[in-house]
């Protein structure tokens, strides 16, 4: 068989979903010539299961990824329908952004976005095969025979690889929405080594707006002024349209109840590992059998379109028992599906063999980010797209990767979880998984990150200058609040009216801030013309600080320790099996894991403080012989 | 680099009549300065007394040596404190410091650093890896030691009520559009509560009798019928054991502490190890081989006056290579065992003879356990002192923990701020048992609530 050349890039991306985007968007604004395929133009950035963006720690998520210059922010921004800050009963560190998309907009501008975008090519095509020389990726293969070189190339295969959709007792091969499915790129990865594993996902029906009775369900809007994703955008103007909440009862689950038996899942023919976080409504109704009636929300796919998403109803079922349950819903008894739900199984590598570059160990200059990793989720893809194509544009200049701590990115936590403990199905971030949540929060994203992104010349210089700006503004406001008094006397009333009680002598305003009966909002009335306007960012930042200045303090000190341990470096090539006082169960996961610390070595399941300590002492002697 | 401050015992226990705890960090001349008051100067040693800052008592007459870093052991600033070398004394002492801000050393420690600090030679670095490796193996065996039965089982407990409360706050912060319980900060603060009760109660049996009752622990051996309980109550000289002559009367372990010579003892009267069908017995059975896998001397006793059988035979084989003193009892009554037989088959053991109702050969005894643990041939198999009192010191933890994040309840702060709290406490008693902390929380999220897309 013939190939053709048709190219040479130095970065190619395989894949154009959301990881894949980012991946390419990264690279190219690096400067690097960048190729992305996918398999069809139509699902670039394409949102086959639900239609929104963010939510409790993907929110996070993206506000990272737009404090590194990534896209996800600033595309949402421009196509959503409502926003909704979440948790904001709680306090700030976990207040959480969630936006629904208009998904066909958010697809027509990021490709928009990614055909303006310089030294970036897209094209529509099936990557087949990847090219190796000598241990090292140096270019692709198409359906077409044709070949395209590259320095390094980047795998973001979401659901595509070798894909299979269920419904009831139906299986084909597929990719989402149906797509094509990718089946001899997994092929050939296979017999190139890699190790491949069988995830599963599920989506539920969409069905027309027009059929549903909304008077019977809650209504659900957004906040009254929607705040950006984006540190970019300052105004995103109004929400457009609603969602909706319904229940499921008693018939619901009867009907499910009464066609176990039919679903792909319990039928065994599904071998993929689903995510428990996403169950599908017969794992719901099976699992938790105590429970009455389970919640779901109906959102709309898009302003051009009747379609609604039902959220939480996503199943595996004949599309007749799916009818069926889904007509015994308050406000669904007349709807008419235009999409059956269905499950997904798709190919995936074990995350343990990446390093935290998200580089493949087993080949150099290949990369791999998204579902392709075993997680989960828009935002956790494209976190990683745009790590990884940092990463690729390093390694092409021969430079240090860009790695994230635990301590500076919610995208930090999720690569060191994937590459360090692996994950035994789609993973998914939450708060709960950052050890020190309080410090990495959605308002200080731009402050974790941006300085690190513009010096690796992806963060833009507009973004940089916007980032100095908040900080000063934050800073002068924090030294404002600091000097800023009233006495006693002037207080009385203001004190009284926030439920909180009277104080003797002057007091600055930051002592006032201290309580918390009272919010940065609330001085404005005890304030004068010195007060600058702040934004929702700004003002989040200042109050965290200002009152849980001691937990800050505690979870800085923890952080301090941590360092220590990640500044320990660890060689790649390490040889475990000569140090002697290791562990058996410790020697083996360190020669599979190779971590790149003594830190990331500590959370190495298996791995025991007296093995770490066994580790240092080693480092030390290395260290002694080397400067001998 | 600032490194934490550690404190350990440093002395053997129960080979001298002085103990060192040793300090070594940034903060050991100021922890030391809260409890003694004379100044510390380099190189010299100093005469007082360690006061508990605390209560203002005064714990001990004691020596003081501040050794200036670099030039310590381990190349930091090292406080040396020597006190008497009783058990309550180094208990007191490392306790004391450990409440003014050190930490509890790991095992091997001092070398490590003192070998990270450039201290110790090149050479020696497999030495301090041996020496982490086999402090550790001995502190896990520790560590497994006091987790049979009851305490694990109630740290356990404490955890689980933790592991409630956290999966109730976790759920509640990440899953803000689910349909569930919302968590309230009465419904906090009275679980809260409740937990800090128990870690309470908990410390309060700490501090009190257990501890004391801490000790060498010896094992008493033999079939049904040759004196175990005899003997006990001669070394007891009182009527705790129940004596007769029908065998398999003592069912189960009995256990008792006294002092031999100075040397805490904790002996444990075992069931005659042998297969039963009687249920009690059995019960009886499986602790008295628990007590004798624990213990770090055994004491076997065979009856003179009746022939080595195979149940003798038996227990020399499970008894193996351990530390034994072999009490030939009966030694009033018409001998009929063939002593050369049995040395022959135990060459390592020490022999005793005597009639334990007759009160003759106890002293005998009494002088062997003494010889045996003066003259280093019985160390302690476990590092029990420390053990506990880094159990203390992490009880104390949980507790503070808690008491912060029941403060932050009632001052109704976020509940992402408050989990820090709950979170360190419930890490501190895991620290206890040795659990490693994993995905434990979130699986348990999972596995009661039901969340989803």
């Amino acid at each position: 068989m013939k190939h053709i050349l048709m190219g040479e890039y130095d970065v190619i991306v395989i894949g154009g979903g959301h990881a894949g985007c980012e991946a390419a968007l990264s690279a190219a604004r690096m400067g690097m010539s960048t190729l992305m395929f996918s398999m069809n133009l139509e699902a670039i950035a394409m949102m086959p299961c639900n239609p929104s963006i963010g939510g409790t720690g993907k929110g996070h998520l993206v506000r990272e990824i737009d404090a590194l210059g990534g896209e996800m922010g600033r595309n949402i921004d421009k196509s959503f329908i409502q926003v909704k800050m979440l948790n904001t009963a709680k306090g700030p560190a976990v207040h959480s952004l969630r936006a629904q998309a208009d998904k066909n907009r958010y697809h027509i501008e990021m490709k928009k976005t990614l055909e303006h975008t310089p030294n970036l090519d897209i094209r529509q095509g099936e990557v087949t095969d990847i090219l190796v020389e000598d241990g090292k990726v140096t270019g692709v293969v198409t359906r077409t025979h044709t070949v395209y070189k590259a320095k390094a190339v980047i795998l973001c295969t979401g659901t595509f690889l070798r894909g299979k959709i269920f419904i009831g007792d139906s299986a084909f091969m597929s990719g989402p929405n149906g797509l094509a499915p990718s089946v001899e790129l997994a092929e050939n990865l296979k017999a190139k080594g890699m190790n491949m594993r069988r995830f599963k996902t599920g989506t539920p029906a969409r069905c027309l707006g027009q059929s549903l009775d909304y008077s019977k369900m809650i209504e659900q809007r957004g906040d009254e002024i929607p705040v950006p994703f984006s540190f970019m955008d300052d105004e995103i103007g109004e929400n457009k349209g609603l969602c909706w909440l319904s229940y499921t009862n008693e018939e619901t689950h009867k009907v499910i109840r009464a066609n176990f038996h039919r679903s792909a899942l319990f039928g065994g023919q599904i071998e993929g590992i689903g995510p428990r976080y996403c169950p599908s409504i017969e794992d719901k109704v099976n699992r938790f059998k105590d429970k009455e009636r389970h919640q779901l929300f109906v959102e709309p796919e898009g302003l051009e379109t009747d379609e609604m998403y039902i959220q939480g109803m996503s199943s595996s079922l004949p599309e007749d028992v799916q009818r069926d349950f889904y007509k015994t819903i308050p406000g669904l008894e007349n709807l008419r599906i235009v999409r059956p739900a269905y499950a997904i199984e798709y190919d995936c590598i074990d995350p343990l063999d990446l390093k935290p570059s998200l580089e493949y160990k087993g080949l150099e200059g290949l990369f791999c980010a998204g579902q392709f990793n075993g997680s989960s989720g828009y935002e956790e893809a494209a976190c990683q797209g745009l790590m990884a194509g940092i990463n690729a544009v390093l390694k092409i200049k021969g430079e240090n990767p860009f790695i994230l701590g635990r301590d500076e990115a919610y995208i930090g936590v999720l690569i060191d979880d994937l590459v360090t403990k692996g994950t035994n199905e789609p993973y998914r971030i939450m708060t709960s998984r950052a050890e020190y949540r309080l410090l990495l929060r959605q308002d200080n994203a731009d402050q974790r990150l941006t300085e690190k992104s513009y010096k690796l010349g992806l963060a833009t210089k507009e973004r940089y200058d916007r980032y100095l700006k908040k900080k000063e503004a934050v800073e002068a406001e924090m030294e404002r609040l600091k000097n800023k008094s009233l006495g006693a006397a002037d207080l009385k009333d203001f004190l009284l009216s926030r439920g909180t009680t009277e104080v003797e002598g002057r007091t600055t305003f930051m002592e006032l801030l201290k309580r918390p009966q009272i919010s940065y909002a609330d001085l404005k009335e005890i304030d004068d013309e010195t007060r600058p306007e702040l934004s929702y960012h700004e003002i989040t930042q200042l109050e965290v600080e200002i009152k849980y200045e001691g937990y800050i303090k505690k979870q800085l000190q923890q952080i301090e320790r941590y360092k220590k341990l990640e500044e320990k470096r660890l060689d790649e090539d390490l040889d475990y099996e000569s140090i002697d006082g290791l562990r058996l169960e410790a020697r083996q996961k360190l020669s599979k894991i190779r971590p790149s610390s003594i830190g990331q070595a500590s959370r190495i399941s298996g791995v025991s403080p007296a093995d770490i300590n066994v580790l240092m002492v080693y480092l030390e002697k290395k260290r002694r012989e080397k400067s001998k | 680099m600032r490194e934490d401050t550690i404190a350990a015992i440093s002395t053997a226990y129960g080979e001298g009549g002085i103990g060192v705890i040793r300090v070594s960090g940034d903060d050991s001349k100021k922890i030391i300065s809260k409890i003694f008051a004379p100044e510390l100067k380099p190189n010299i040693m100093t005469y007082g007394h360690i006061r508990d800052n605390f209560k203002g008592n005064v714990v001990d007459e004691v020596m003081v040596c501040y050794f200036k870093g670099p030039k310590s052991y381990t190349a930091e600033d090292v406080v040396e404190i020597q006190c008497h070398g009783s058990l309550v004394s180094l208990r007191k002492i490392l306790e004391l410091v450990i409440s003014n801000g050190a930490r509890l050393a790991e095992p091997g420690e001092f070398t490590k650093r003192a070998f990270l600090n450039g201290r110790l030679d090149l050479s020696q670095a497999e030495a301090v890896i041996d020496l982490i490796k086999a402090k550790t193996d001995r502190t896990f065996e520790t560590a497994m030691d006091q987790l049979e039965g009851g305490f694990s089982r109630k740290i356990k407990a404490i955890r689980q009520e933790l592991v409630d409360v956290l999966v109730d706050l976790t759920v509640n912060i990440d899953y803000p559009d689910e349909d569930i319980e919302e968590m309230t900060y009465e419904k906090l603060i009275a679980g809260l509560g409740n937990i800090q009760q128990e870690v309470w109660e908990f410390i309060k049996t700490l501090d009190t009798g257990r501890i004391m009752r801490e000790g060498l622990r010896i094992s008493i051996i033999g079939k049904p019928n040759v004196g175990k309980s005899s003997l006990m109550n001669a070394l007891l000289k009182e009527n705790r054991a129940i004596v007769t002559a029908i065998p398999g009367t003592t069912r189960d372990t009995i256990e008792e502490t006294l002092s031999i010579g100075g040397v805490p003892v904790i002996l444990t009267d075992t069931a005659g190890i042998r297969d039963t069908d009687d249920v009690i017995e059995k019960i009886g059975i499986e602790k008295s081989k628990e007590a004798f896998n624990r213990s770090d001397l055994v004491i076997f006793i065979v009856d003179l006056s009746r022939e080595l059988d195979s149940e003798d035979r038996e227990i020399i084989d499970v008894i193996g290579d351990r530390k034994v003193i072999c009490l030939m009892n009966k030694s009033d009554l018409e001998i009929k065992l063939d002593r050369d037989v049995l040395r022959g088959l135990m060459p390592k053991a020490v022999f005793i003879e005597g009639s334990m109702t007759e009160d003759q050969g106890v002293n005998d005894l009494e002088n062997a356990i003494k010889d045996m643990v003066y003259g280093g041939q019985v160390s302690q198999k476990t590092g029990f002192v420390v053990t506990n009192v880094r159990h203390g010191a992490l009880l104390k933890e949980a507790d503070q923990a808690l008491t912060d994040a029941l403060g932050a309840a009632e001052m109704r702060d976020p509940l992402e701020l408050l989990e820090i709290d709950v979170n360190h406490a419930y890490e501190s008693l895991g620290l206890i048992i040795g659990e490693e902390v994993g995905d434990d929380i979130i699986n348990e999220v999972f596995r009661r609530f039901c969340l989803g897309k």
